[in-house]
């Protein structure tokens, strides 16, 4: 029988990943599996497999829109390989010129935080307000509450822009840092050396 | 040798002599805080370079100096850790110390990790906005009962009871009350005085009165007279009304 030509798979499955691929490329922040389900009417199981449909349509080398995900939902970003045209074009304020300082504070805020402007000075040993107000700007940390008692210092944590920035999933996928090695014995024990001489 | 307290000194915060400076701070009118040791220390080496040999008892008494001077910013600048740590066991403050500065080491080793991170992911781009979402359709009503809800509106749909307006009496008076009182004073008078009649009554009463007297005026039946503004006005009955009677009267006898 000639039937007519269908670019339109059979599979079920195809018209919820098409609506999924709707949805990702209009949104401007990643959404969750369940946003997702919810804006798509469908269900959770569904949408997971329609994703790594999507996911497989949208990789890199295969499409110039590449599916990822990230800062805890999912998200099309461009595909690595036109980051130089892209970047002829567009500019990134969030993650320009960061200076050594505000990477230190932000890290001190994605690991500790929510924490306070004197928290992060009291580890770094020098005043952090520039460098909060700098991250604060950037939209990479946010306000986060206050510390407990009255007039309790504003504290901050990391934004969903953060994760995006950096590629993470989440703030969990943070490398662990509970292991400086041997360095934090030897700077104790240099520390007791001089401390006993000058109480001697 | 080099006069260590009369170095010249040309920092943001201050200009003059060394010696100025400390007693300034010493006198705490001025803030060590804005003074930039690092300058002083510059300002002290450049003055030692221009000479020859070493000045050892100079520069001696400027360590000593510049030491105390950096002691005070120190306190200066960390008023609460100096006392915190002061009161603390050197074996203590020393674990302190060194908790902290493993604190920071960790710190900067996560610095370094998002420095790389942010250098291995920097050709990543994607589009960032405020989040287009639509705001989800609210229900802060807890669950209704329908009858419930009939009842209330059926409550509402009940044509209200009329209003009574028995409380809005009219405080006019009629003009026909004053149009019947001036013609009987003008039927036992032939004139009168309105402002002697009207005396007493109300200000109301009085400009209802002097309609009424207007009325009588335009009618043909009474003549008005005041001789000057705001003086009394006379009333007084009109002459021709009678003569005009007499007309009608002959003119129906005549036409009859």
């Amino acid at each position: 029988m000639d039937r007519p030509l269908r670019l339109i798979s059979a599979n079920p499955l195809d018209q919820l990943a098409r609506t999924l691929e709707a949805l990702l490329v209009v949104a401007s922040a990643p959404l969750s599996a369940a946003e997702l389900a919810e804006a798509a009417d469908d269900d959770a199981e569904r949408v997971e497999a329609a994703l790594r449909l999507v996911a497989e349509r949208h990789a890199e080398g295969r499409s110039g829109i590449v599916l990822e995900h990230v800062a805890g939902g999912w998200a099309f970003r461009a595909a690595r390989e036109a980051s130089e045209a892209c970047a002829r074009l567009f500019e990134r304020p969030a993650q320009r010129n960061l200076s050594q300082a505000a990477l230190e504070t932000l890290a001190i805020v994605a690991y500790l935080g929510p924490c306070s402007r004197p928290d992060i000075a009291r580890i770094r040993g020098v005043a952090a307000d520039s460098a909060v107000a700098n991250l604060l700007e950037r939209g990479l940390i946010a306000e986060a509450g206050r510390d407990d008692g009255a007039g309790g210092a504003i504290r901050y944590r990391t934004t969903p822009l953060f994760e995006r920035v950096f590629g993470l999933e989440s703030l969990s996928q943070l490398p662990r840092l509970d292991d400086v090695g041997p360095d934090a014995a030897r700077i104790r024990d240099r520390l007791v050396t001089v401390a006993e001489k000058r109480s001697a | 040798m080099i006069a260590v307290r009369e170095l010249e000194l040309d920092l943001d915060a201050f200009e003059g002599p060394f010696d100025l400076l400390l007693t300034l701070v010493l006198k705490e009118e001025l803030d060590l805080r804005e003074v930039d040791v690092a300058a002083i220390v510059l300002a002290f080496v450049e003055r030692l370079a221009q000479r020859e040999e070493l000045d050892l008892e100079a520069c001696g008494e400027f360590l000593v100096l510049i030491a105390a001077l950096l002691e005070l910013k120190a306190r200066g600048l960390f008023p609460d850790e100096a006392a915190e740590l002061a009161e603390l066991e050197p074996e203590v403050a020393a674990e302190e110390l060194a908790r902290r500065l493993a604190e920071y080491r960790r710190m900067k080793d996560a610095s370094a990790w998002l420095r790389d991170r942010l250098a291995a992911e920097g050709d990543r781009f994607f589009r960032i906005g405020p989040a287009p979402l639509a705001p989800k359709a609210e229900t802060p009503l807890a669950p209704q009962e329908p009858e419930r809800l009939a009842e209330v509106i059926r409550l509402l749909a009940k044509e209200p009871p009329e209003v009574s307006l028995a409380h809005m009496a009219l405080r006019f008076p009629p003009v026909s009350q004053f149009l019947d009182r001036f013609r009987a004073v003008l039927r036992r008078r032939s004139r009168f005085d309105f402002d002697a009649e009207v005396r007493g009554l109300s200000r109301v009463e009085q400009a209802v009165a002097f309609l009424a007297l207007l009325d009588l005026r335009r009618g043909g039946e009474v003549t008005l007279d005041q001789a000057a503004p705001f003086a009394p006005i006379r009333v007084a009955r009109r002459q021709e009304n009678r003569d005009r009677d007499e007309r009608t009267v002959e003119w129906t006898a005549r036409s009859a």
